[in-house]
């Protein structure tokens, strides 16, 4: 056990450092914009020179780039994100209030993609090279190809618009002052297709990794010793070959989540959901670059914190792991 | 003395990058019920292409001609049921994410039909005849955890969980340490006397068959080429391949082996 | 059996093949056959398609020739694809065989680099660096790079880890050459293969995520991209769906046709290796 908390110390210090580099990165990127938050601030409301120098000491643009940098990794420390130019309010106040309704997207759709993707992998890679094989083989591989904004747009066609099923976009329909079980209906229906559309995307990775998990478990000696003893087919199937070919699938949750953040942009775009990726875009849209940037961190503390968590599952269900094997 | 299975002119082919491979031709022997018999040869001379034969594991590309007959039960043989398998190399035959116990447990499980708890417990009892030290946490050990003596200990447990008649070890012994053969060989004697199995065992040393078996079959490129008892083996081999297997085999018991076979050093 | 006459036996490789050149045809034939500026009016607003055989696709929101923008779509598709996946690949080979090969402090920092990269998700970090710099071709090129170079930075690193032992490295190594002359011209295209064998996922990757980001609005304004017809084609979602549909379709095909034919060639080549 011990020799699991010293792993996760250093991983932990590691991340810590890596999330500087970003931070850091992230800053100098961002500074390399021609003109800042003041001008952008300015084109929508308008002023004289006067008021820019003004606005500029006032949020503190007219230091310099050093200073500034320092000063934002001590607000930092503090948890402090800075202030938002377009919704004049706490950088932290405005993540926080999104963040919730994009992990939610986020926790379901990884479920359904996880989920029945290996589900369909474990059917496919049953019986490697048969009919059923080949179809969700060449399948998952058109899944894979299809772009996710527009996998959302012909959802939209086919059941909000044309069948009438399920709601166009948003969370939760406004103004209905629903509270409890209802609430927590009304959000599940509205997040029905926003979830399908990020869900079947990465639904295709997992298939085909599971497939190919499984054709090499297959492959492996113990399957034949299996058999040799006789096991049902049924229990090779389930009880050995799919669970050897778990394992690489769960460091690939870990992966794909930063993928699916910058999915979850596009998605939230097509669907209005108010979360994190619709707020990066709205970001941009208003040259907001202290927000852009509080996006990005919150992203990668997200991403390492997950990976976290997924490093720790992964421990738990490989009994190698920290036992000085190579283990994965 | 009746046989447990009767090969008939067998002859295996596999199919290689196009090329179609003989792996063994026309073999013929009868396994005598209860007996001990080691087949022996070196590299690609058909050994564990028997073994697999027999017990019908070998792979979907393969091409068989002739037959096996098993007179005494008059049905082909259930995998594990009737036949027990004991594979090489003990680090690849266990599936690395499953405790030990469970994979002998879920062997008695399939064949006798006992609950989790009854075959858990059998497992145990298992563990105990094949001598692992502390069975109660070898249950719950993973494959990695234990040594290689230990791991084919347990792939032994697991071969003879359900009761089989004959048991198959396939080079059971090469992969391990010499003193930790010697053990494994122990075990197996034991065991096969304690349950009344027949063994086949399959062993390119042609020492490790002396001691073991009572005949001994010698194979070369995919062909039967002698088969006798042990004594008639050692002492007037037929042939000048048998007699060059055993010329071969020095060591440090060879002057024993040799004064056995009335020869000298 | 050579690798072409492989591919030709591999019924989704030459699917695949054939997805492409229709692309790669699409792409090189669109000024040709639709000379001109590909936004200009060609006709009424909303046309459906298959009604005038002079504009077979139809129009869109403001008139615009659908075939044509489809066309000339697939010249951005296919230059953007082509060229983020080779910056990518030049990126990531030239970091991972310098952290390989120098090891050490180098190799540290270089991967605390990478995994940097790797923690942004790098579709957020393509839309920053696009908003900051600025929508043009080669910047999305360059932002779409930033993104998926470090795939190959760790497949080029792993592979120049096993590299840097053999006898050939130590012997040029006894000649006197210099470090990053070996580290380039002995180590570097060897270490190569693998890197290549990732580019159609790459190439696939960089298509999309320049549709993505055309949808979005961060497109090349000058530039007619398929991303940008299907969020045209939103605001009419309702009335005319298939302004966004026919798009998607092609993006679905080209990508797809990227991915069969990429496998089959890294099948039917590496199987020559003697990999197996």
């Amino acid at each position: 056990m011990t020799r699991a908390l010293i792993l996760l110390r250093r991983r932990l210090v590691g991340s810590v450092f890596v999330l500087l580099i970003v931070v850091i990165g992230t800053f100098l990127l961002l500074e390399a914009a021609p003109g800042d938050a003041v001008d952008a601030y300015i084109v929508s409301t308008g002023g004289d020179a006067g008021m820019i120098e003004l606005l500029r000491h006032r949020w503190g643009l007219d230091q310099s780039e050093l200073t500034r940098l320092a000063n934002y990794l001590w607000a930092l420390l503090h948890l402090d994100l800075g202030q938002s130019v377009t919704f004049s309010r706490p950088i932290r106040d405005v993540i926080l209030e999104r963040l919730p309704n994009t992990l939610l997207l986020m926790v379901s759709a990884t479920a359904l993609s996880f989920g029945l993707g290996s589900a369909l992998g474990i059917y496919a890679g049953a019986r490697p090279g048969s009919a059923r094989d080949r179809f969700l083989s060449i399948g998952s591989l058109a899944l894979y190809a299809v772009p996710g904004f527009w996998l959302g747009l012909v959802l939209i066609v086919i059941f909000a618009v044309d069948l009438r099923w399920l709601p166009i976009g948003g969370i939760e329909t406004l103004a209905s002052d629903k509270t409890g079980l209802d609430r927590a209906a009304d959000i599940a229906i509205h997040l029905i297709l926003p979830v399908a559309a990020l869900g079947f995307i990465y639904l295709a990775l997992y298939l085909r990794m599971m497939r190919a998990g499984m054709a090499e478990a297959w492959r492996q000696d113990f399957v034949l010793a299996a058999r040799a003893r006789g096991l049902s087919r049924r229990r090779v199937v389930l009880a050995h070959v799919a669970r050897n070919a778990l394992l690489p699938l769960i460091t690939m949750l870990g992966l794909q989540s930063a993928q699916m953040l910058g999915g979850s942009v596009v998605i939230e775009s097509v669907f209005s959901v108010p979360g994190l990726g619709r707020l990066a875009q709205e970001a941009v849209a208003a040259r907001d670059t202290p927000l852009l940037l509080g996006i990005i961190l919150t992203s990668a503390v997200l991403v390492v914190v997950i990976n976290l968590l997924v490093d720790i599952a992964y421990a738990f269900l490989d009994p190698r792991v920290g036992a000085g094997e190579a283990g994965a | 003395m009746s046989a447990l299975a009767s090969i008939h002119d067998l002859t295996v082919t596999y199919r290689r990058d196009g090329n179609a491979v003989a792996a063994l031709r026309n073999i013929s022997l009868d396994i005598v019920a209860g007996e001990r018999l080691a087949v022996i040869g070196e590299s690609g001379s058909g050994k564990s292409t028997l073994a697999l034969a027999i017990a019908g594991l070998l792979p979907a590309s393969s091409a068989v001609c002739g037959r096996i007959e098993w007179p005494g039960s008059g049905r082909p043989p259930l995998l594990g049921r009737d036949i027990g398998f004991v594979f090489q190399d003990p680090s690849v035959s266990l599936d690395p994410v499953m405790t030990v116990g469970k994979q002998i447990a879920e062997v008695a499980r399939t064949h006798l039909g006992l609950t989790w708890s009854q075959a858990y417990a059998k497992a145990k009892t298992l563990l105990e005849r094949v001598r692992l030290p502390d069975p109660d946490s070898a249950l719950h050990a993973f494959p990695h955890q234990l040594s290689g003596g230990q791991k084919q200990r347990v792939a032994i447990a697991a071969a003879i969980a359900a009761g089989p008649k004959l048991l198959i070890a396939d080079e059971a012994t090469s992969a391990l340490d010499t003193i930790v053969q010697a053990e494994i060989v122990a075990l197996i004697r034991r065991l096969v006397a304690e349950d009344g199995m027949t063994l086949l065992f399959i062993s390119h040393d042609i020492a490790l068959a002396t001691e073991l078996a009572e005949r001994i079959a010698v194979f070369r490129h995919g062909q039967l080429i002698e088969l006798g008892t042990t004594a008639q083996i050692v002492s007037t081999p037929s042939q000048p391949y048998t007699r060059a297997l055993l010329d071969a085999h020095i060591g440090l018991d060879a002057a024993p082996l040799l004064n056995r076979a009335g020869l000298h050093a | 059996m050579n690798p072409l006459r492989r591919f030709l036996r591999t019924p989704e490789a030459v699917a695949g093949a054939i997805l492409l050149a229709a692309l790669i045809g699409m792409a090189l034939i669109a000024p040709l056959l639709f000379p001109g500026d590909p936004q200009a009016i060609a006709g009424p607003a909303l046309l459906p398609p298959f009604q005038d055989w002079s504009l077979p696709l139809g129009t869109d929101r403001l008139g615009r020739d659908v075939q044509a923008e489809l066309f000339h779509g697939a010249r951005t598709s296919l230059a953007v694809g082509l060229a983020a996946a080779a910056a990518a690949l030049a990126i990531g080979s030239v970091v991972g065989t310098l952290a390989g090969f120098a090891g050490g402090l180098v190799d540290e920092v270089l991967m605390r680099v990478t995994d940097a990269f790797q923690t942004v998700p790098s579709f957020l970090l393509a839309l920053a660096f696009v908003s900051v710099v600025g929508p043009s071709l080669g910047i999305v090129v360059a932002a779409i790079a930033l993104g998926t170079w470090t795939g190959p930075a760790r497949i080029a690193r792993a592979e120049v880890l096993s590299i840097r032992e053999r006898d050939y490295v130590a012997s040029a190594r006894a000649i006197g050459m210099h470090p990053l002359e070996i580290a380039f011209r002995e180590v570097l295209p060897n270490a190569l293969p693998p890197v290549l064998a990732m580019s159609s996922v790459i190439v696939a990757a960089a298509i999309l995520t320049e549709a993505a980001l055309s949808f979005l609005g961060l497109g090349d304004p000058n530039r007619v991209t398929w991303g940008g017809m299907i969020a045209e084609g939103r605001a009419v979602l309702r009335t005319a769906p298939f302004l966004s549909i026919v798009p998607g379709i092609a993006l679905v095909l080209t990508v797809l046709g990227v991915y069969l034919a990429g496998e089959g060639i890294v099948e039917t080549t590496a199987v020559r290796r003697g990999l197996s």
